[in-house]
């Protein structure tokens, strides 16, 4: 049986399990014609995951799949686009450089060799008829905005004869405009008997659209409940609970003078749209200040205007009492900041290299690893040994090249070679992601402890539990906004996991 | 099911035995055109390596002609340490031609050799250099591929030594050859007795050599070549400066070039005249020296003479065997795509597996 209408899809005893972690649990999903299901979550929740074994790109360790009561084995998104799956990924699968008809085409499978333009125009006539809709499909996709980009993915799964389809997280690129546009969109194709499935993180979004609910947490299936049935404060709930382990001894908090604060800051991302807007924070002495949320809410920009990566738009930033309106990247390296940047082996080291090149990979024209036109490596050799000798660094020597280290080790040697020589302010980006525990709690244990020493500390995490247990003070950060500034234990997990999806205040919760 | 996975180790025996299997390999496939040709192949590689390493007058040869290959082979290892694919040691080494000319010939005529001699080698350099900085500003500001530039550049620098040679520059000595007068005695090269041996420029090389190999692996610029090349996410983090960074770099790398221009000019012809004279592919086979040499200054004074006995061997064949020159080409060719390959296999590993479906 091939494409003839999904009417139910099962999905029995999911298992997926990669190196370190299980991803996907022993997950049962199910769907009907004319539904749409939310999978909510929090980020490596395994929604992604889930979605990912069911459109053929990863191959599950366990579990059967099941469209209209038979079983089926999706070994490719070539299978999956045969049975009527299409998936609209969080980043498009389109080439840019060629027009929308051109991309139609090659998607489409009965697409002619020779002139397929004509063909395919026709069908796309035809559909912007049944659904009133209108893109440019003589554009090339770079000239097209993210949320026409978008339309012409849906297009072109819709035109390939897909029954189902699958969204991940498609309002993170959109304007709320954009995505009012969407969901009417969506909300036709039901009528026309497609199902959907939404991944978000978007509490709101999923009272607005869907008919049922699913969550996920740790690779478990948590919850699912008809839309009518439920309410936002379960939802968070099941979306982040968790025991609240005992919050570590700290010291008392000494009360420090201002290092950091950032007043009123707006930055870009790369395409041009504003993804911070409007943040103020400040980081004092002997703090941890934590900023929580799901990633891509305009963390990694707020980091990199900062850390002197990124140019900002408005706003003012004051570190060691000197005001910034303006992005230099020469000035910021002078300044005595510790950076752990996110993807530690893209950013933070050179992978290459021997361990003593990468020991100075900030500092290597300062004193004392500088001298004249020379490096002297003598010195540079002698720091990096006692990097890797404070910092339980497990290499064979230090003329080993990083690529060869682990990545529990590539990062205690970068949060050493960063806090050895800079420590007023430490910036550190998700420090512990896809760490094991004992790595995970050598490096939190270390934080603290340079807060304890006088450092002042910028913690980006999307691990809540990081946050709630490391920080001082924390902000949730949502759609480029801080929503909530407070302590941990000052609020309750479920109001937590509410300003996660974005629920800023009571009268929205209700609404 | 074929996999490819990097390699977690790297063992110097098996580095050693990739490079060694490569050059075999490109001697193998060249014997196969010497057979087809009904030359016997051992012969053929008896006569190259003989006439270019067995005999007094083909080591004079072949350190001849790695001189221009050491310093081109050099300059390229700069860039290339910084992942900047600079194919216009060509173009750099003819600029360096033309420069030194027109120093020896109508600006510094009447200087004494010690002063008029080190100008050439200055103008040269700094002319090269300049010759290099367009390439590298275009990349960097406005992300233009290195490769296309610098190859069109080279001809573009081709053509217009050719028009120097048959238009302005023509000498009125020369008999109506596309050449120009004569340098003066005082801005030529002095020479090794007996030989074609420009000595002062193969110094220079030999101690450029050593001076960029503790540019690349012990000053700052070096330092932030090495990264740059390895990983411009981690550069930028660094906070190093791209532009500053690879202008010098190729300042140098491009100057480096055309101190083998000045050499071949000052040294050997006592004239500029049509480019092919002047370099026979030296830039490109450059490329090649320096990949051989893993891009370590030191070792391309060893490649240099290889590949210096090659193109010696090559004259020879074309003259015992009526071969064209440009069998040697195949060869350099051969030996550049097995070290490319052979690079691929040092870092990676294929295995081949059956996977049950």
């Amino acid at each position: 049986m091939k494409n003839q209408g999904i009417e139910t899809l099962e999905m029995k005893g999911i298992y997926k399990e990669f190196p370190g972690i299980v991803a996907n649990n022993f997950i049962d999903f199910n769907i009907k014609k004319g539904e749409i299901i939310s999978l909510l979550g929090e980020n490596g929740a395994g929604k992604t995951t889930l979605m990912n074994i069911l459109y053929g790109l990863y191959r599950m360790d366990k579990g059967e799949i099941y469209i209209n009561n038979e079983k089926v084995n999706i070994k490719s998104p070539k299978d999956a686009i045969n049975y009527g799956i299409g998936m609209v990924h969080q980043h498009f699968m389109l080439i840019d450089n060629h027009s929308v008809l051109e991309n139609i085409s090659l998607y489409l499978k009965e697409t002619p060799i020779f002139f397929p333009e004509k063909v395919v125009e026709d069908k796309i006539l035809k559909f912007f008829d049944k659904y009133g809709f209108n893109v440019n499909y003589k554009a090339k996709i770079y000239e097209l905005s993210l949320g026409e980009q978008q339309r012409v993915e849906i297009i072109k799964i819709l035109l390939g004869g897909a029954s189902l389809i699958i969204l991940d997280e498609p309002t993170s690129v959109l304007t709320p405009k954009e995505a009012k546009d969407l969901f009417g969109l969506l909300r036709n194709l039901i009528k026309e008997g497609k199902s959907i499935i939404f991944i978000t993180h978007k509490l709101k979004e999923v009272f607005e659209i869907s008919s049922k609910v699913v969550v996920l947490r740790k690779g478990k299936k948590v919850y699912e409940e008809d839309i009518k049935n439920t309410n936002e404060n379960v939802l968070a709930r099941y979306m982040v609970e968790r025991e609240i382990k005992p919050l570590i001894e700290k010291k008392e908090i000494k009360n420090g003078e201002i290092i950091l604060s950032v007043k009123d800051l707006f930055v870009k991302n790369d395409k041009g749209r504003n993804v911070v807007k409007g943040v103020n924070f400040l980081v004092k002495k002997y703090e941890i200040f934590g900023i929580a949320g799901v990633s891509g809410n305009g963390q990694k920009e707020l980091i990199e205007a900062i850390t002197g990566l990124r140019k900002w738009e408005k706003g003012e930033i004051v570190i060691f009492g000197k005001n910034y309106h303006k992005f230099n990247s020469k000035l910021f390296r002078k300044l005595n900041i510790s950076h752990i940047p996110e993807e530690r082996t893209k950013f933070g080291v050179v992978s290459n290299l021997p361990i003593y090149d990468n020991s100075v990979l900030r500092t290597y024209d300062n004193h004392p690893f500088y001298k004249g036109l020379l490096l002297r490596y003598n010195t540079i050799k002698d720091f990096s040994k006692k990097i890797v000798n404070d910092y339980n660094v497990m290499t064979p020597s230090i003329n080993t090249k990083v690529k060869l280290l682990s990545g529990g080790n590539i990062q205690k040697f970068i949060l050493g070679r960063e806090i050895s020589t800079k420590k007023d302010l430490i910036i550190a980006a998700h420090p512990t992601y896809g760490l094991d525990i004992s790595a995970t709690r050598y490096i939190r244990d270390l934080l603290i402890k340079m807060r304890d020493e006088g450092s002042a500390i910028l913690l980006v995490s999307e691990d809540l539990d990081e946050i709630l247990e490391v920080s001082d003070r924390f902000a949730i950060m949502y759609d480029g906004e801080f929503i909530s500034i407070t302590k941990p234990g000052e609020l309750s997990i479920e109001e937590i996991g509410l300003l996660l999806g974005g629920m800023k205040n009571k009268e929205e919760k209700i609404s | 099911m074929i996999t490819i996975e990097k390699r977690k180790k790297y063992s110097i025996k098996e580095n050693l035995l990739i490079i060694i299997i490569s050059i075999f390999l490109s001697l193998f496939i060249s014997s196969l055109i010497f057979s087809l040709k009904g030359i016997n192949p051992f012969f053929a590689l008896y006569k190259i390596i003989f006439s270019s390493f067995g005999s007094l007058y083909g080591i004079k040869e072949t350190v001849t002609k790695a001189i221009p290959l050491m310093l081109c082979g050099i300059g390229l290892s700069i860039a290339f340490k910084g992942k900047f694919w600079n194919i216009g040691a060509e173009g750099q080494l003819l600029t360096g031609a033309v420069l030194a000319t027109w120093v020896g010939l109508f600006i510094g005529k009447n200087l004494p050799s010690i002063i008029l001699i080190p100008l050439m080698f200055l103008i040269g350099f700094i002319g090269g250099g300049l010759i290099g900085l367009i390439p590298a500003f275009l990349k960097v500001r406005f992300n233009i591929n290195e490769v296309i530039i610098t190859l069109m550049l080279n001809y573009i620098i081709e053509q217009y030594v050719q028009y120097l040679v048959y238009g302005p520059w023509k000498g009125k000595t020369q008999y109506g050859f596309p050449y120009t007068d004569n340098l003066s005695q005082n801005a030529l090269l002095p020479i090794i007795k007996g030989s074609r041996i420009h000595y002062p420029t193969l110094i220079i090389a030999i101690l450029l050599s050593i001076l960029i190999f503790f540019l690349i692996f012990r000053t700052k610029l070096g330092y932030e070549i090495r990264v740059i090349g390895e990983n411009p996410l981690s550069a930028k983090y660094a906070g190093i400066d791209f532009m500053k960074v690879t202008l010098i770099m190729m300042f140098l790398s491009g100057g480096i070039a055309a101190l083998a221009g000045v050499g071949e000019i000052s040294g050997i012809h006592k004239h500029l005249t049509y480019p092919s004279q002047i370099s026979s592919g030296y830039g490109y086979t450059a490329i090649i020296v320096a990949w051989l040499a893993q891009l370590n200054p030191l070792i391309v004074i060893l490649t240099s003479l290889f590949f210096g006995g090659i193109l010696v061997g090559g004259d020879v064949i074309q003259t015992s065997f009526g071969f064209p020159f440009a069998t040697i080409n195949i060869f350099n060719g051969l030996m550049l795509v097995f070290i490319s390959i052979s690079y691929f296999l040092i870092q990676y590993k294929i295995t081949f597996k059956r996977i049950e479906k």
